[in-house]
Order: C-alpha cells, then sequence, then structure tokens
C-alpha cells in the first residue's frame, strides 16, 4: 500500500466489445494534488473516472484507490471519496437540504454529525439561502454547486470531478473554479477530468493528457508547454492557401504546426531561427500542446 | 475520517447502512410523491372491486355461500399488491436508470448493486403490503366483517409485494427501452392477474389451467387473503407461503444478476 498516492493505476485496460476505452493507462494522483485528467471527448476518461468507483470493471491491470484494491475493495474506498459526475443525478423533487441529507445517510455520517455536516456543505456550496428550494428550481450554477456540495458532505479524503464544469456560462465556471481551488488549499486530493484547457491550466498541479485510451503526456502545465510548445509562438493569418503553404515550410524546417481555426499556429520558435513569415507572436499554453498532441481531427 | 475507517473494517455483503441509506432515499422522495402513488396504488383496484363486485354481483349472489362483493373485495388485495409493486419496480427502476441516473449517484457511495436492489424492493413491498389492504377495507364499508385474521393481511401483501417488485426490477433490469415493457404486462402480467381466482373461481376452468394457476403467486396470494379473512387459516396455507418465499428469493437474486449487469460494465 503506498500511503503518499491516493490513485495509482497500472496498465489499466478496458475493453467494450472491439472498442479499446481505456488502453494500457498509468495514473498516480499524489495525496494532496489536484491531477488534471485532459483529453477530447471518447478519450477514455469518464471510464477512467467510471473504474475508480468500480461502476465500470478494468479487463486488466491493477487499480488502487486510497490504498484499496479495486474492484475487490472498492466499497471502502468509495465510502472516503467525493464524486461530482458529469451529468447531473440530483433528486429534483427534492429541496436542496434533503438531497444533501440522503446523501449524509449513503455515506454514513452518524446520527450526531450529520446536521453539522449538511450546514458545512451548504456554507462551502453558497447555498444556505437556499436550503428549502426544490432542486427543479434552481439554476444550472446552483444544481452543480449542490452537486459538489453533496459529493463532500462526508469530507472525503478524495473527490473525483467528471467535467465539473461542462454547458456551464464563464461566469458560473469562475466561481466553480474557485470552489475547487478552495478544496485544493484544505488539501483535498482531487482528480478532475476536463476537456477544457483552461481549467486544468488553472487548477491542476500535473495534468495527464488521454487519446485514444492511452496517456500520451504527462506533467505540470508550463512544464508541458515549454517540452512541446517551446516558450513562443508565431500565428499567421491569412487565407487556406497561404496557411497551408506556412505549414508545409513550418515542417520543412522542422517546426511543429497547429491549425488553429482561422490561423496556423507554428510552435517551438524560442529566439527565433529566420522562420520568414509574418504573424502573430505568443505565449505558447497548454492547448498548443493538447492539439499538437491529440490530434487535430475531431475523433 | 478514523470512525469511516473502523467502519470499514466490518464491511461484507449486505450492510444495514447500505440498505438504510436507499431506504432513507426512498422515504425522502416518497414525501414528495406520495399523494399521487397513493392515488393511483389505491383508486385502480377500489374500480376493480365497485366495478365486479355490483355489476358481475347482480348476476352471481353468492361464490361458495359468500357474497360476491366479500369474495371479489378479498381477491382484488392481489390485484392492489400487484400494481404497487410490480408495475411500481418496473417504472420506478427504468426512470431511475435510464432518465434520472440516480443508480450512477447511489453506486458511487458505499452501496453495492445487491443492497440497492434489496433496499428498492423491501420498500416496494412495504408499500404493496399497505395499498394492499385498501380494497380490503373498501369492502368492509359494502358489508366485509371484520375478522382479526385482518391483521395478517399486509403481511401477505408485504411477502408477495416483495418477489413482484423484484420481478420489476429484474424487467427493468433487462430492458433495453421502455416500450419493452408492453410485452411484459401483455404475455405475462395481465394472464396472471386474470389467473389468479380474483374475479372468478378457477375450478371451472380447465384442469391445465388450474395447474397454471398453482404456480401463479397472485393465486396464492389471493387464497391466503381469504384464509385470513373468510375461511380461516389451515396447513396447508403454509406451503403456499413457502411457495410466495421461493418466489420472492428467486426473483431477488434475478433482479440483482440484471441489475448488476446494467449498472456494472
Amino acid at each position: 500500500m503506498s500511503e503518499d498516492l491516493a490513485i495509482r493505476l497500472r496498465g489499466v485496460v478496458k475493453r467494450y466489445g472491439a472498442i479499446t476505452a481505456v488502453n494500457q493507462l498509468d495514473l498516480e494522483v499524489p495525496t494532496g494534488t489536484c491531477v488534471g485528467l485532459l483529453g477530447p471527448n471518447g478519450a477514455g476518461k469518464s471510464t477512467t473516472m467510471r473504474m475508480l468507483t468500480a461502476q465500470s470493471i478494468a479487463d486488466e491491470g491493477e487499480l488502487e484507490v486510497l490504498g484499496f484494491q479495486l474492484p475487490r475493495n472498492s466499497k471502502q474506498a468509495r465510502a472516503q471519496c467525493g464524486v461530482v459526475p458529469q451529468l447531473d443525478n440530483l433528486d429534483v423533487s427534492l429541496t436542496v437540504e434533503q438531497n444533501l441529507l440522503v446523501f449524509s445517510h449513503l455515506y454514513r455520517i452518524g446520527r450526531h454529525d450529520r446536521h453539522a455536516a449538511i450546514e458545512r456543505s451548504l456554507e462551502l456550496a453558497n447555498l444556505v439561502d437556499r436550503r428549502e428550494t426544490r432542486v427543479d428550481k434552481l439554476s444550472g450554477g446552483m444544481r452543480r454547486r449542490l452537486l459538489i456540495a453533496r459529493a463532500l458532505v462526508h469530507q472525503p479524503r478524495l473527490v473525483l470531478m467528471d467535467e465539473p464544469t461542462v454547458g456551464l456560462d464563464p461566469q458560473v465556471r469562475q466561481q466553480l473554479w474557485a470552489l475547487i481551488d478552495q478544496l485544493r488549499y484544505e488539501g483535498t486530493t482531487i482528480l478532475m477530468s476536463t476537456h477544457y484547457i483552461e481549467e486544468a491550466q488553472r487548477l491542476a498541479d500535473t495534468v495527464l493528457i488521454m487519446s485514444h485510451g492511452q496517456a500520451v503526456a504527462r506533467g505540470k502545465p508550463a512544464d508541458l508547454v515549454l517540452e512541446y510548445a517551446g516558450s513562443e509562438v508565431l500565428e499567421v493569418y491569412g487565407p487556406p492557401k497561404r496557411l497551408a503553404e506556412v505549414e508545409s515550410e513550418a515542417r520543412g524546417s522542422g517546426l511543429k504546426t497547429r491549425r488553429t481555426g482561422t490561423s496556423v499556429s507554428v510552435l517551438g520558435l524560442d529566439g527565433s531561427n529566420g522562420f520568414k513569415y509574418e504573424g502573430e507572436r505568443r505565449q505558447a499554453n497548454l492547448e498548443d500542446v493538447f492539439v499538437l498532441l491529440t490530434g487535430e481531427e475531431i475523433a | 475520517m478514523a470512525a469511516a475507517a473502523a467502519r470499514s473494517a466490518t464491511i461484507g455483503r449486505l450492510e444495514r447502512p447500505a440498505i438504510t441509506g436507499v431506504l432513507v432515499r426512498e422515504i425522502v422522495n416518497f414525501s414528495s410523491y406520495w399523494r399521487a402513488a397513493t392515488f393511483s396504488s389505491t383508486v385502480e383496484p377500489t374500480i376493480y372491486l365497485l366495478a365486479f363486485g355490483f355489476g358481475f354481483g347482480s348476476l352471481v349472489s353468492t361464490i361458495n355461500g359468500v357474497p360476491y362483493v366479500e369474495w371479489v373485495g378479498t381477491g382484488t388485495v392481489a390485484t392492489a399488491v400487484l400494481f404497487s409493486s410490480a408495475f411500481a419496480a418496473m417504472f420506478g427502476t427504468f426512470v431511475k436508470y435510464q432518465f434520472q441516473r440516480t443508480y450512477d449517484a447511489i453506486l458511487a457511495a458505499p452501496v453495492d448493486t445487491e443492497e440497492l436492489v434489496t433496499a428498492e424492493s423491501l420498500w416496494i413491498a412495504c408499500r404493496a403490503g399497505v395499498y394492499g389492504c385498501v380494497p380490503m377495507v373498501v369492502a368492509i364499508f359494502f358489508g366485509l366483517d371484520p375478522a382479526w385474521g385482518m391483521l395478517t393481511v399486509p403481511f401477505i401483501g408485504f411477502l408477495t409485494g416483495i418477489g413482484w417488485a423484484n420481478f420489476g426490477i429484474m424487467t427493468a433490469g433487462y430492458a433495453k427501452a421502455i416500450e419493452n415493457f408492453n410485452y411484459i404486462v401483455s404475455a405475462v402480467l395481465t394472464p396472471l392477474f386474470l389467473l389468479a381466482g380474483t374475479f372468478f373461481p378457477l375450478s371451472g376452468l380447465p384442469r391445465w389451467a388450474q395447474i397454471l394457476a398453482a404456480f401463479n403467486p397472485l393465486h396464492q396470494c389471493v387464497e391466503l387473503v381469504r384464509a385470513a379473512v373468510l375461511y380461516g387459516y389451515e396447513w396447508n396455507d403454509l406451503l403456499r407461503v413457502g411457495y410466495l418465499i421461493l418466489f420472492a428469493l428467486f426473483m431477488w437474486r434475478m433482479a440483482i444478476h440484471a441489475m448488476e449487469r446494467k449498472l456494472i460494465d
């Protein structure tokens, strides 16, 4: 049992018929850190999350959560984990407080601690004024906050968040980021899957980029940027023909490129080695790394 | 978290806290929809009771010396049990699995599928035990004499209901779409509902139908209720109870199997 690792996966494989959703995945989440699982849709993030609660059983490999072997001892692990699902599964005809009450029972909080646990969750998620409100009367952002509050009601050591801010307004997303950041500072271990690069960059201590069920890169966001995209990027705009030209030219001189919609980004131009095209210079970011490693085509 | 660690030491199959947790969820939810559930589970069998009791009752005055209204009033207990168990379980399970994704949330907590199914069927069976008494109570207003045996009727309803609740959960577990329920309702539930001896005595049916009816848990339920309320228990009623226990145990394991396939991939 590795005390300093909250999650340890070794060579995990999960197949659905002919499709291999997760392929030889290794993943380590050190206690007290926030790890971001980054990847496009279909990369295997959600399957990985489901395996961590034994709602999906791996075909191969070793899984250990909070020192418990999965799937055999998954229940002990689940007792100390909080899960924020991608799809809202609150009881919509119940009030905010009733939802928390139900989960205080499901997570086996003793009778004497129950009230305090619910109050703490309400405060954390800033829902004290809404305790009597039925869930179907809440806004999308409040429902998300309640989902997070529900996952925290038993003060879990590890929180699993599957796309915690998907489909929300930027304002609401900021609120949730602040909430997640607060958890981080309080020392809760977090594994968060996301396909929002900014989310991973802001919240994660380390990220693991997944593509087609495999880990393609892992490390601190800043290190990954430096390693794969360099420090500076040149964005060249123009009609499609010119963009194609820039691309082949750059590749000819051994530079990596990626499409940025209306432009081509030439990566790794540190100190400039005389690349002749004119364009806007900007700092390299995690998105450059993401697209470079997970491919430009959408699966 | 020391408390959680201590508790985890006792973890085995079917833990009480897990079952309690799922039951609490059902009970808290029930507070928000009990009116509708009570309405449908009681009004429907009451309509059957009144329609058959008075419609048929004008043609048939007594069966085996029992006034027809009383005979149907005791028989429709099984109908009420079926409606509030098999149907509630089928639709409830499917909705919670497919549309509300409630089971995803519950299984992420320290609850296993076996405990989830057990708790859900216990809850539905309790409701069936209570709702099952409604036709009997209505029949009292139409002349059925109160009897001490009536106090055992909720238990008969519970025992029958837990089998049918698990049948409903199993059906929902195997169903790919909610439309699949039509097959089960038409091909299984309706024939069994008619072949239970609720509205007419089975003695008039061909022998093969009588043999089939003996395997019908609803028929055993009807006979037990009539024994409790009208005739008094006899020793062979223990066989009926035994059969209902077997039915419940078999359906319970089947429901767990079906839901494990559905919920865990």
